[in-house]
């Protein structure tokens, strides 16, 4: 409860403990509705298995005559390098990453 | 604000009895023409003085550091020459160059408090003189919200109530160390936010802790937010450790920690906000919440803050901070990857090596048993169970060396489907036992109570490079 100097209750004024960014305001883009003619990536974030998904998921993509990049994280418990980050948005339109163990 | 060139100026209240016993002295002494007079409280107070100037704004009597009604002061030159506390009959006599001061008065009376120092006034005479080195957006939280709801609303808290971060109780938490409010501390994942000296100031109000505790907040934070530690990694993982502080060196005992009974408990003012203080830090400026970017299955309640300090006094090792390069007497603080602690009981073993072998067995159960290298610990070693290594001549570098000997697991014990689980390591070419720590992966440290032979093993989390290391820094740069 505040007092102001005229002794009359006022608002209590506390300091913003966030780092005060504005609300991330970017959504996802939309899904595209087929992969024909995209760039489309593999990312494995390096977690045991998630080649396993991502080598079955290369060989059904292949199927359809969709040819991917294949990417891979240094170790699944750091954020990505911004070089890989860079590498990725030039070279695909779509990327798909594998979480496994 | 108009102080003399030359002359008088005396600070005043009429709440003082001082004052007003010395309120026919200042009378006569504004006859010569040279004394000025401000008044804390009412402006018509004191009666028959020509220059009476209304202070209760309290703006001279801040300029002029006056701690005492009545306060007599010289200038001379426009420098202060002289002052005298209270009411004396021969300092007044000496300062004012006038004799016969205060007929029918007693020798001296002691003053009053300065009205600058009423706990009331003093909070907002803090904001209006110093708030303006604050930079963080003010939130206004109107008369009709309840504030602690109110700062739950706003996501602030970690699911317990938090202290009001008002602008006077951050300023006052600031006096706690020299350095400046916009000093840029550390780098705060998993945001990569910068947070000053003031943001980490705003979350110890928050957290609770006191102005004295902030330097070791101040550290914890710094160690946290390094590339070693790895906080973002910490919080990401779906396992349910978190950043845990023990803190060495004399600013343990100067701010009151625990590292006696309960050490690792509640009830501790310094223990529960230090580690609280830290968490919330991550929280709000790095933008690291539960079921967000903290991904943990699980968790456990030392997430909400987990510190503590060493007993070096009563310990046979030499202090943790000391074993990692901080030089004795410095004070430091040590922040390690910690799920809950578990107690190992050993109240046979009075030899050694059985003792180390009954704590190693305990660490073997570090996030499986059949598990190894992957996963850092910490053994918090009770002083009973101390004792029995100290009689023994053992320090830190020989238990160390004895629980890696007997950490040493049979591959045959550990192998995937051994013991009919199917979980362990992979069948490998080699049968040489296999380490369970990596090097570097125990922290060992003393405390807890005089009874009890009851260790505890705090688990890790990943430990070196590819995970969490134990980070230490000094907390004295912070002060």
């Amino acid at each position: 409860m505040a007092v102001n100097g005229t002794g009359v209750r006022g608002p209590l004024v506390v300091l913003d403990p966030t780092d005060e960014s504005a609300p991330d305001a970017r959504t996802a883009i939309a899904r595209p509705a087929s992969l024909d003619g995209l760039r489309v990536g593999l990312l494995d974030i390096s977690k045991p298995r998630g080649d396993v998904f991502l080598d079955r998921l290369a060989e059904l993509l292949a199927e359809r005559g969709v040819t991917v990049r294949r990417y891979a994280k240094p170790t699944f418990t750091k954020p990505m390098p911004p070089d890989l980050r860079r590498e990725i948005t030039t070279e695909c339109d779509v990327v798909i990453e594998a979480l496994a163990d | 604000m108009d102080l003399r060139e030359d002359g008088l100026v005396a600070v005043v209240k009429r709440d003082c009895p001082t004052c007003r016993l010395v309120e026919p002295v200042l009378a006569g002494l504004s006859r010569t023409g040279e004394l000025t007079v401000f008044t804390q409280d009412d402006p018509a107070f004191p009666d028959g003085v020509a220059d009476l100037r209304d202070d209760t704004e309290l703006s001279a009597s801040l300029a002029l550091d006056i701690e005492t009604v009545p306060t007599l002061v010289r200038f001379a030159g426009g420098v202060e020459a002289g002052r005298v506390v209270g009411w004396s009959r021969a300092q007044w006599t000496e300062l004012t160059g006038v004799a016969d001061l205060g007929e029918g008065l007693p020798e001296h009376r002691p003053g009053c408090g300065s009205r600058t120092l009423d706990p009331d006034v003093a909070e907002q005479l803090l904001v209006r003189t110093r708030g303006g080195a604050l930079r963080s957006r003010r939130l206004e939280i109107s008369a009709l919200e309840d504030e602690a709801e109110a700062l739950f609303d706003r996501g602030f808290t970690d699911g317990l109530p938090v202290v009001a971060p008002t602008p006077a109780r951050v300023l006052r938490m600031l006096e706690g160390t020299s350095h400046a409010p916009d000093e840029v501390v550390a780098v705060v994942p998993p945001n990569l936010a910068e947070a000053t000296v003031e943001k980490v100031a705003v979350n110890a109000v928050l957290a609770g802790c006191r102005p004295e505790y902030l330097p070791v907040v101040l550290a914890a934070v710094e160690a946290a937010c390094t590339d070693e530690f790895n906080a973002h990694g910490l919080l990401a993982t779906t396992w349910g450790a978190g950043p845990a502080i023990v803190v060495n060196g004399p600013v343990r005992a100067e701010i009151g920690m625990n590292w006696a009974g309960n050490a690792l408990g509640q009830g501790n003012r310094a223990n529960s906000t230090i580690g609280r203080a830290l968490q919330l830090v991550i929280r709000n400026v790095g933008g690291g919440r539960p079921r967000e970017v903290d991904r943990a299955a699980l968790g456990h309640p030392g997430k909400v803050g987990f510190c503590f300090a060493e007993d070096e006094e009563g310990s046979p090792f030499e202090p943790l901070a000391q074993s990692r390069g901080v030089p004795a007497g410095r004070s430091a603080v040590t922040v390690f990857a910690a799920e809950g602690p578990r107690g190992v009981a050993d109240q046979i073993s009075r030899r050694p090596e059985s003792l180390a072998r009954s704590l190693a067995l305990g660490l073997r159960g570090v996030v499986h048993p059949k598990l190894v290298r992957g996963f850092d610990a910490t053994l918090v070693v009770c002083p009973e169970h101390a004792r029995v290594f100290a009689e023994a001549g053992w320090d830190r570098a020989r238990l160390q060396a004895a629980l890696d000997e007997y950490l040493l697991l049979d591959r045959a014990e550990i192998t995937r489907g051994a013991g009919g689980v199917d979980e362990g390591v992979p069948a490998g070419d080699s049968d040489r036992p296999l380490a369970k720590f990596r090097p570097g992966g125990l922290l060992i440290v003393h405390a807890g109570g005089g009874a009890g032979m009851f260790s505890a093993v705090i688990g890790g989390w990943a430990g070196g490079p590819g995970g969490s290391a134990p980070v230490t820094r000094e907390v004295d740069p912070w002060r």
